[in-house]
Order: C-alpha cells, then sequence, then structure tokens
C-alpha cells in the first residue's frame, strides 16, 4: 500500500492552491460522509504511491463545527502517515495553534511555513531553524504562489512518513501537566504511546466526543474530574480556557525566539484597501457596484449569451435539426420523439445553464481568491443573521434573481452548514427569469398587464425567505448549538489564474455530473407521462387531454380546489413547470390547443384562460390567478434547480425536505390568499372549509414566526 | 469593560471571555485569551460587525459577542 498524507491547515493559509500545485489535475472531488463538507484526494504528482487528503480549513480541532469535527476523525481514525501542516507566515501565531494541536496527535508532521515570499517582501525573518528546534519537528518555507519550496515538503513528507512521530513536548504548565499525568495513567495507558498526549488533553478539556468515544466508566471519570478540578482551582479558569491560554502562551514564546517583524504597527496595502473598500461612507456603494458587475457579466451579458447560444442555437436549432435529417425517417416515432423531446430536451437544459455557471463561477472564484467574499458577510451579516441566514446569501439571492441553479451553486461559499442549508431551501423563492413568462402570462390574462403583479412577486419572494428563516431557524433541523460568527477577514490578494480555474471546473464539473442524472430521468418520465396515454389502446397519443399525465391531473386535482384552481389542466401546466418553469405558459398553450407562436394568439389564450380561472373558482378569476402565481413561483423549482440543490445538500433526506418544504409553503400561501381574498370580496359561504384550513395555517404560521426559540435562546447570555 | 464599548482607534487587552460551548470557543481559538491585545479598526458599513485586529491579523466580530470580552 502507497503512503497517505494529509494536508492540513487554517483557511486562507493557501492550502487549496498548494493542495493544486501538488496534485495537479489529479483530484477527486467528493464529500464527506454525511456532510455537506467538500473532500478532496489526490495523487502526488510524478509520485503515484502517495495520496494527498485535503482536510478543510480549520482553526482549532474543537469538537464544534462540522469541519473540525471531519478533519480530527480523520486524523484519528484513518491515521495517515504523516501530515502536512500548512501555516501562513503572515500569520504565524494563529497558525502555529492549530500546529501545538496537530503535533499532539501522535502523527508524523512536516510545518511548510507559506507565502514566504510575503514574509521576505515584508523584511520580516522566521528563524526556521530555531522554530523546527522548538516544535521537535521539521520545518519548510515555500510560496504556493510562486511555487518554491514545494518539492522539498513533499520529499520531507515522505521521509517522516517512514519513521516514528516527534516526541511529545510536555509544553503546559506545572498544574496542567500533573493533571494529564494522572488522566494518562488512569485512563489512556492501554493505548499506543504516541496516541496517549492527544487523549489526555481531550479529556482534560472536557471533549464530550472524546469521552463519549473511549466509554470511560463513572467511577474512573470523577476521578480524575479531581485533578482537573484541582487545576481548574489553582489556575482560576475552566479547564478548556486553561488549555487554550497555555497553547497560546506558548506560542507567543516560540514566535519571540524566531519570529521578528519588521516594521511594527505599519500599514499594510491590504489594510489601505480595506480602509476604503469596507468603510462606513464608501463600503455599500461599493459592495453594490461589486454585486452589480458580478450580476451583469454573469446572468446579462456573456454567461447569458453563451447560455442562450446554447440553449437556442446548439439545442434549439443544431441538434434538433441534425436529428431531424438523420434519425427522423429511419426511428419509429415514439424512440425519435424520446431521442428529441426527452433526452435531446432534457440534456440540453443542464447544459444550457453550464455556460452561464462558469462565468459565474470565475467571479466567485475571483472574490474568494482576493479575498473580498470575506467582506461581503462582514458588510451584509446584520441584515441577514436575522433569518439565520449568513451575509454570503446574499451572492445567492441575488444570483438567483436571474436562475436558481447558478444561485444555489453559489450558496457553495458560505463555510456553516446550516446557513448553506437555509440559503440553499430558501434561494429560489425568489423568482427567476424562467419565472417571469408565467408573471407576464397571468398578469396580462387577469390583471390587465399590470406591472404590480410582477413588483409584488419580488417582494413576496423576499418577504418568503425572511418568513421562511425566521420560522425554519426554530426548528430543531436548524437550531441546536448557534453558530458563531467571529471571522478572519484575510488580507487581500491578487487572485491567481490556476486557484481560479481550478474552482471553477471542479464546481462546473460537479453539477454536470449530479444534476444531468436527475434531470435526465425525470424529463424522460415527465415526456412519456405527456406523451402516452390510452387513445385507440395503449400508446402514443395526439392529444394532450389524453395522455397519461391528464389522468393523473384529474386524479389529484381536487387538492388545489381550496386554492382556486382545482382543475387538471392548471394542475398539469403547474407539474410541467418541474422541466422548465417557463414550460408552463407553453403547456397552456398545448392544453387549449393553441399552437404555434403564443404571442399571436396571446389575448385569445388569456381570455380562454380568464373564462376558466372565473369557472374553476366561482368568480374570482383574479384572484384564483394569483393564487396560482404564487403556487408557482414558490414550489419545487426546476429540475435543474432541484439537481442543484441535490448536489449541494449531500443528502436526498435533505433535497427532500427541501421540496417538501418548498411546496408546502407554497401551498399554504396560495391557500391564505386565495381564501382570504374571497372574505374581502364579501363570499365567504361557499368556501367554508378552506377558510378554515386558512385560518389554520395562517394561525400555524404566526406560532412559528413569534414563538420563542427554545432551541438555543440562552447563548448569548453572559453568565 | 467589554470590547463592544471600547471605541474605533483604541487598543484595549483582554481580561477575560464569558460565555460558553461553541461560542466561547471559537472566540478562544481565534487567539481573543487572556492578555491579549485588541485594536478595534472599524465597525461595518450597516454598525455591525465590528473589525478587530488581534495576533496581526484582522477578525470580526458581531457587537452581541464582543460584548463577552472584558477587557481594561
Amino acid at each position: 500500500m502507497g503512503i497517505r498524507i494529509a494536508l492540513a491547515g487554517n483557511p486562507n493559509s493557501g492550502k487549496t492552491t498548494l493542495f493544486n500545485l501538488l496534485t495537479g489535475s489529479n483530484q477527486y472531488v467528493g464529500n464527506w460522509p454525511g456532510v455537506t463538507v467538500e473532500k478532496k484526494e489526490g495523487k502526488i504528482k510524478n509520485n503515484q504511491d502517495v495520496t494527498l487528503t485535503d482536510l478543510p480549513g480549520i482553526y482549532s480541532l474543537s469538537p464544534y463545527t462540522t469541519e473540525e469535527i471531519v478533519a480530527r476523525d480523520y486524523l484519528i481514525d484513518e491515521k495517515p502517515d504523516a501530515i502536512i501542516n500548512i501555516v501562513d507566515g503572515t500569520n504565524l501565531e494563529r497558525n502555529l495553534y492549530l500546529t501545538t494541536q496537530i503535533i499532539e496527535l501522535g502523527i508524523p508532521v512536516v510545518i511548510a511555513i507559506n507565502m514566504m515570499d510575503i514574509v521576505n517582501k515584508n523584511g520580516d525573518i522566521i528563524d526556521i531553524e530555531a522554530l523546527s528546534g522548538q516544535l521537535l519537528c521539521p520545518v519548510v518555507e515555500i510560496s504556493a504562489l510562486k511555487g518554491t519550496g514545494i518539492d522539498e515538503v513533499v520529499e520531507m513528507a515522505i521521509e517522516i512518513a517512514k519513521g516514528d512521530p516527534a516526541p511529545i513536548k510536555h509544553n503546559f504548565s506545572g498544574e496542567v501537566e500533573h493533571a494529564l499525568a494522572h488522566i494518562e495513567e488512569a485512563v489512556v495507558h492501554d493505548m499506543p504511546p504516541e496516541k496517549q498526549r492527544w487523549y489526555s488533553v481531550k479529556i482534560f478539556e472536557g471533549d464530550k466526543r472524546v469521552i463519549e468515544q473511549l466509554k470511560i466508566p463513572p467511577d474512573v471519570l470523577s476521578h480524575i474530574r479531581e485533578d482537573i478540578e484541582l487545576a481548574e482551582k489553582e489556575l482560576d479558569d475552566d479547564a478548556e480556557s486553561i488549555i487554550i491560554n497555555e497553547r497560546y502562551v506558548y506560542i507567543t514564546k516560540i514566535t519571540e525566539k524566531c519570529y521578528k517583524k519588521a516594521h511594527k504597527g505599519k500599514l499594510s496595502t491590504s489594510d489601505k484597501i480595506d480602509r476604503v473598500v469596507t468603510s462606513r461612507i464608501f463600503g455599500l456603494p461599493i459592495f453594490a457596484a461589486i454585486m452589480f458587475f458580478v450580476y451583469y457579466i454573469a446572468m446579462q451579458t456573456i454567461g447569458k449569451g453563451a447560455t442562450d447560444w446554447v440553449n437556442d442555437v446548439l439545442f434549439g436549432d443544431w441538434i434538433p435539426s441534425l436529428l431531424e435529417r438523420f434519425l427522423e425517417p429511419s426511428l419509429p416515432a415514439w424512440l425519435y420523439g424520446l431521442i428529441n423531446d426527452g433526452i435531446v430536451a432534457g440534456v440540453g437544459s443542464v447544459l444550457g445553464f453550464v455556460p452561464q455557471l462558469l462565468v459565474l463561477f470565475v467571479m466567485l472564484a475571483i472574490l474568494e481568491d482576493c479575498g473580498y467574499m470575506s467582506r461581503v458577510a462582514f458588510v451584509m451579516d446584520r441584515i441577514f443573521r436575522h433569518f439565520g441566514l449568513s451575509g454570503k446569501s446574499f451572492i445567492p439571492m441575488l444570483i438567483g434573481t436571474g436562475c436558481g441553479v447558478p444561485g444555489i451553486m453559489a450558496s457553495r461559499t458560505i463555510e456553516n452548514e446550516k446557513d448553506r442549508r437555509m440559503t440553499v431551501i430558501t434561494t429560489t423563492f425568489i423568482p427567476c427569469s424562467a419565472k417571469l413568462p408565467i408573471i407576464g402570462f397571468i398578469a396580462g390574462a387577469l390583471f390587465g398587464g399590470s406591472g404590480l403583479v410582477a413588483a409584488s412577486a419580488y417582494f413576496i419572494g423576499v418577504a418568503a425567505i425572511i418568513v421562511s428563516g425566521i420560522m425554519l431557524k426554530k426548528t430543531k433541523r436548524f437550531a441546536g448549538k448557534p453558530s458563531p460568527f467571529v471571522m478572519e477577514l484575510p488580507a487581500y490578494h491578487l487572485p491567481t489564474v490556476g486557484t481560479v480555474f481550478h474552482s471553477t471546473w471542479e464546481r462546473g464539473w460537479s453539477f454536470i455530473r449530479k444534476a444531468l442524472t436527475i434531470i435526465l430521468l425525470s424529463t424522460i418520465v415527465l415526456w412519456f407521462l405527456l406523451n402516452f396515454g390510452f387513445e385507440n389502446g395503449f400508446g402514443m397519443v395526439e392529444d394532450v387531454d389524453n395522455s397519461l399525465i391528464a389522468k393523473v391531473g384529474n386524479a389529484f386535482s381536487w387538492i388545489f380546489i381550496p386554492l382556486g384552481w382545482g382543475n387538471w389542466k392548471t394542475a398539469v401546466a403547474a407539474v410541467t413547470g418541474l422541466i422548465a418553469k417557463e414550460n408552463v405558459v407553453s403547456t397552456f398553450g398545448q392544453l387549449y390547443h393553441f399552437g404555434g407562436e403564443l404571442a399571436e394568439n396571446g389575448d385569445e389564450l388569456w381570455t380562454a384562460l380568464s373564462n376558466d380561472f372565473n369557472s374553476f373558482s366561482g368568480g374570482h378569476a383574479a384572484l384564483a390567478g394569483y393564487s396560482y402565481l404564487l403556487f408557482n413561483l414558490l414550489c419545487a423549482p426546476c429540475f435543474a434547480a432541484i439537481g442543484a440543490i441535490r448536489r449541494e445538500m449531500n443528502s436526498a433526506k435533505w433535497t427532500w425536505f427541501a421540496i417538501g418544504y418548498q411546496c408546502g409553503f407554497a401551498y399554504l400561501i396560495s391557500l391564505m390568499v386565495y381564501q382570504f381574498g374571497c372574505l374581502f370580496t364579501g363570499d365567504y359561504k361557499s368556501h367554508i372549509i378552506g377558510l378554515v384550513a386558512a385560518v389554520v395555517a395562517l394561525a400555524g404560521m404566526c406560532y412559528f414566526l413569534f414563538r420563542k426559540n427554545k432551541y438555543n435562546e440562552n447563548h448569548l447570555l453572559t453568565k | 469593560m467589554t470590547l463592544r464599548d471600547v471605541r474605533i482607534g483604541k487598543t484595549c487587552k483582554v481580561t477575560k471571555v464569558h460565555g460558553e460551548g461553541a461560542l466561547r470557543r471559537r472566540i478562544m481559538d481565534m487567539g481573543i485569551t487572556k492578555g491579549v491585545e485588541i485594536y478595534v479598526r472599524k465597525y461595518a458599513p450597516l454598525g455591525d460587525p465590528i473589525e478587530i485586529n488581534v495576533r496581526n491579523y484582522e477578525l470580526s466580530i458581531r457587537k452581541a459577542d464582543a460584548e463577552l470580552i472584558e477587557v481594561e
């Protein structure tokens, strides 16, 4: 078996750049089991025996964040042969804090001091020899940006992987070391000697995960508690803080010996940039300008142009005409239909998003790599935190006005898992450009083309996000441990082409791979339901009225009676919106047998629809139409977006939860709008059951909105 | 006095970190420990969070959380 090396380090330490340098294109990207944290592995370039695992960027090996748990579980359970600990040389103290924890794991460690080019440029001096002597492990100077020192790190890592881990240094205070010695003796003396240190420190800290895992007998536990309490008393602090404090004290001692800063207190270029970019006066205008620019490039100009080309020319013209020429004459009609309307349309609807996605990912990668992304969270945090979202959720929502697929994918930049999931669930409430035809259609048919309908759609989209955020964050799924917002604002630097390229490619490819399967399958199923049925026996149908989906629609349309549009045509049109939201409109065209260009027949179709809505709802066409519009805006998005949700959630359960929540929420909102609307127009007698349901829904929603959050109400109490 | 009360441009010294669990651990993990000096650089454009400099790097922290940090 080959050598396995883990790459560990702080976020923003250049870890990803180093990983890309070491492995090149030889990477496998996946997820850590059960969580949405990305897992990357790769073979070292020119040395296929060595597997490198990129651990999530972490500040500590505490048991609190998903990233930290994933990283430490891997290090302890999988026990790699060596660890490369990348350390940002411009931010030595905080980076070495993680190092002091990593070297306790009993695994050989090599420390790679990164950003040496900047350290040297600033005139600062890091005494590598002294540092190595203090930490008792090899230290290598590198610059991932310039590519220096890289081979040396790999050689060193391979060399130490064959040897023993570094000896443990007893660097805590006498009281703590005393307690640690007792713990080692009482609990972990059966373990291999190199592992004892890590476990005894964790037990001292009172790390719940470790204590549960080791199943320490209660009498032993209470025995060691005495030692711990003694140390706590003598040092006048709790055990966890004692350890953290002493680590930092130890690091300060080391850096005093090994690190000399040239100009103390001088403002760096990054500081100067930040003074303007996030200042009180210019902060918001600059933020708005950058966001507009990102949106303009990705959604309007380059991204839209490329996507339109793929949709309209490649999949709208070239491929269908090729198929028509070569396949139509020789294939049976159903197979041709399957290929053309099912597969090609399905694949096309996925690939159509790709150019736009890639442009957006380039923009996001640049924002992340240069350091502005953290500032986005810094600037927007105040608004978004009330809804269980991150300041970074702004970008997914903004992009979501163009298209929900890249919007959902943009949530990847949010570190906190709960914030990310919440963003994924709520992003598609914002009307995307494919929903605009539905808005225009309903506004035209029932509201005389009023612009207020569109404006209200955006307003309701934002309100839906806020309401959902407040309600969901009080549920068990999202509550629990609060997510601390103590965030590093990394120094600005120029983004590198390599990092931007890698990140863009990875995200783009992961979308194509995941989404394609779901979308393809779903489109084919829907194609089948739309095109097959009983006309003269089972087979392909000419008339949609005879299709299977009409049967299904008839069976289920009663569900929508309380919403004012309990009719199979409206129900089926809403379902076809799953392929792409603009399909809702074209489906109406088919269902009312207005073939050809919709625009020309718009008025007739509008009249027909308006009449129908009137008859479904007993004279409340406008209300029923508006309820229908809201349902389509808020319910489950198209298959492509569902594929993106599946990709980002990395869990079928969470995907179903998201879809279920969206549909349920859409249903209740439409129900309330229609029923209360009817009430206000004075007609309540015919809808009494629906009205009761709407009142119940409203009461339930209010309860969720205003109830106390029983899960994390006390996290801010200062003792 | 807590970190929340420190004015922009002033430096203070941490005497104690309150709070509990993940939040407190995170604050301390980021290097805000007893005795460390904190320079308050600025407030975000909307007035919250705060940007501070600690151990030679920039950190942002919400005002509500800054209240947990006792300084002098």
